[in-house]
């Protein structure tokens, strides 16, 4: 028995160090899955762009259960990767708890924020985007009606909502805003019947735009709004060319510039652990106007949407961001 | 009061939408287990069948050869299941559970080997789904008050699967109660040894019973791929086949309880969708988790304290075994 430890102990080191000169990033994508048209599909696209740039290649994985966090980024670490990193909030208390284990290895994560020495935290402010999707949703809206469909029930989820709304309320007072979250689960990133289903709700009451931030959830709600020929805004990818004619926008989260980035940063040794805080003044938020969706938006909604992003980066406009309080002014 | 109407009309209308797949499935699993034969695996028969359903649609672009896929992989997983229990008399909750899982990696694997998508199929075009039918004059009808919008959202504005699914009750109500093959089949879940002393094939009975719910899992399947979305995406039942399962039970292994179990069911979705982020008076605003929790508050609540004990078939799990 002794040996055998003994000889699994000598493997083990082994692999450590035939991989600690590895030093190619890896990605953990989180439950919406890599190809989600959404979140973690520009989190891929970054990665993808890094590894067309620099010919270096990049380990990755999908997690499926949230009990495969941990094992999913010490297994990056044990492998060598460097820097390791994480997509979505819910890889926070697995960084936290592995990213000490190996003080040598760069972790990063995206969309939330841990306090270690070798960890870097990239945040997004959502709510300025969402804002300039809620100034375009209120503008298209003809009954002054318009809803959101959020995914899983937690605090950044009601950042994009109360942005959206703080938007919505500021181009049009009186409109309404109807919000509806999917679930309470990880499971809510992944449930279009469900997101459909949520939309046709809210169009039966009178919404007709609708924001989705639901990740792949999104897509049953986009092609509700087609079906129902209402309009919907799509989410940190651009989505546009999912349903071109009945996009209205996207709400960009430039999370593929923020992956890219880091990883050319690591790469050439520029890399720094800290907070990073992408808004629209850094551009790590905007809005998508494209070939698809240029027919819906009209000079003049253009304009105020351009007149809001510059009032926001200029500082004029305060956004109020939900998680700075966990409540929402309107 | 016009508004009052017409949520309750739009509450009805997507009672409907989402007891449909329900219905199917608890249809599928009430044939199945009424021939003593556990189906747990409903879940990943109609999982595989909204596959088939959309890898079909998007190469044909039929939504009816769609179907028709969807239904084949539902009987294949059927007999899977039924070579697996029947014939070999394996443990019919671990084949059950063997199927779901099964489905929810095949999926997923074929999808991406396929499509190159993470598991999700393309977006199909309308003429490869089943869109919503709308009844002849309902732009008429809607004006009308009361009756107008009931005609045009509940009888009506529905796809063909919807109504499918709710003649399938009285379709199965009457072949369980009412032909030779429905009262075989109800005598080989209680006790197979009479039907088998009678003369009767066993294990041919049951097959024909597994096979009907393959058929039916694969119109659930459809249902949700090709009709309500527009494509296949990785594990999308969430939880449905189960719910079917437990609606089935609730109904007692009957069809029409069955059905009014699934109608329920879709009835608090429907009605919690809606009361999200409503103020009430004197209370405010509700979580989204007491809201999301109510469906389940409620069967606990109507199980233990209105429907009263239900009664499986008495062979339900057993394999027969021919004395020699």
């Amino acid at each position: 028995m002794k040996t055998l430890m003994q000889a699994a102990f000598a493997a083990g080191a082994f692999c450590l160090a035939a991989s600690a000169a590895l030093a190619e990033p890896a990605v953990v994508y989180d439950a919406g899955g890599k190809f989600d048209k959404s979140f973690n599909e520009a989190a891929y696209n970054g990665i993808e762009k890094f590894k067309k740039e620099t010919g270096s290649n990049y380990l990755e994985f999908e997690v499926q259960a949230d009990a495969q966090r941990e094992q999913a980024f010490r297994k990056m670490a044990q492998r060598g990767a460097d820097p390791i990193i994480g997509i979505g909030f819910s890889q926070e208390s697995a960084i936290k708890k592995v990213a000490p284990e190996f003080p040598d290895i760069r972790f990063v994560i995206i969309d939330s924020v841990v306090d270690l020495p070798n960890v870097q935290s990239i945040v997004f402010k959502e709510q300025e985007g969402s804002y300039l999707v809620g100034v375009l949703a209120a503008l298209a809206s003809k009954t002054g009606k318009v809803g959101f469909v959020g995914g899983m029930d937690i605090p950044l989820i009601s950042r994009f909502q109360c942005g959206y709304s703080q938007g919505a309320k500021a181009a049009n007072p009186n409109v309404d805003v109807l919000a509806n979250m999917t679930g309470t689960t990880p499971a809510a990133w992944n449930d279009p019947t469900r997101g459909a289903e949520l939309a046709k709700g809210q169009f039966d009451r009178g919404v007709d735009v609708v924001f989705a931030a639901a990740g792949g959830t999104g897509t049953g709600v986009y092609q509700a709004a087609k079906d129902a020929g209402k309009l919907a805004i799509g989410v940190d990818s651009n989505q546009n060319h999912l349903q071109p004619g009945t996009m209205l926008t996207s709400m960009l989260k430039r999370v593929d510039v923020a992956v890219y980035e880091t990883a050319k940063a690591a790469k050439e040794s520029t890399w720094k652990p800290g907070v990073t805080v992408l808004g629209l003044a850094e551009g790590g938020v905007d809005w998508a106007l494209d070939e698809h969706n240029k027919t819906l938006i009209t000079d003049d909604m253009k304009a105020k949407v351009e007149a809001a992003k510059a009032d926001i980066i200029s500082g004029k406009v305060k956004v109020h961001d939900y998680m700075s309080d966990n409540s929402c002014p309107i | 009061m016009e508004d009052l109407w017409l949520q309750t009309v739009s509450i009805l209308s997507a009672t409907l939408r989402t007891a449909t797949p329900l219905v199917f499935a608890a249809m599928a699993g009430m044939f199945s287990e009424r021939s003593g034969t556990i189906d747990i695996g409903l879940e990943g028969k109609m999982l595989a069948g909204a596959f088939a359903a959309a890898c079909v649609a998007v190469v044909t672009g039929s939504a009816w050869l769609a179907l028709l896929g969807a239904i084949l992989v539902g009987i294949m997983m059927g007999l899977l299941h039924g070579l697996a229990c029947i014939t070999y008399r394996g443990n019919q909750v671990v084949s059950g559970v063997a199927i779901n899982i099964m489905a929810a990696g095949l999926t997923v694997v074929l999808g991406n080997a396929w499509f190159g998508r993470g598991g999700q199929t393309p977006d199909l075009a309308p003429d490869a789904r089943f869109m919503t039918l709308r009844p002849p004059g309902w732009e008429y009808a809607y004006d009308i008050p009361i009756i107008g919008p009931v005609y045009a959202f509940v009888i009506g504005g529905h796809n063909l699967l919807v109504y499918i699914a709710f003649a399938a009750v009285p379709i199965g109500w009457w072949v369980l109660y009412h032909t030779r093959f429905g009262l075989r089949l109800r005598a080989v879940g209680e006790d197979p040894k009479v039907v088998d002393t009678a003369g009767i094939s066993v294990t041919w009975l049951r097959y024909r019973a597994v096979i009907i719910a393959g058929i039916l899992c694969g119109f659930a399947g459809a249902y949700l791929s090709i009709a309500q979305n527009a494509a296949f995406s990785p594990h999308m039942t969430a939880g449905r086949g189960f719910i079917a399962l437990a609606a089935m039970v609730f109904g007692k292994w009957r069809p029409w309880p069955a059905m009014f179990a699934c109608l329920l069911f879709g009835l608090l979705d429907a009605i919690a969708i809606r009361l999200q982020g409503v103020n009430f008076p004197g209370i405010g605003q509700v979580p989204v988790e007491a809201i999301q929790a109510l469906p389940y508050i409620l069967t606990v609540v109507l199980l233990a304290g209105f429907v009263g004990r239900a009664m499986a078939p008495h062979a339900l799990g057993q394999p027969y075994v021919k004395e020699r």
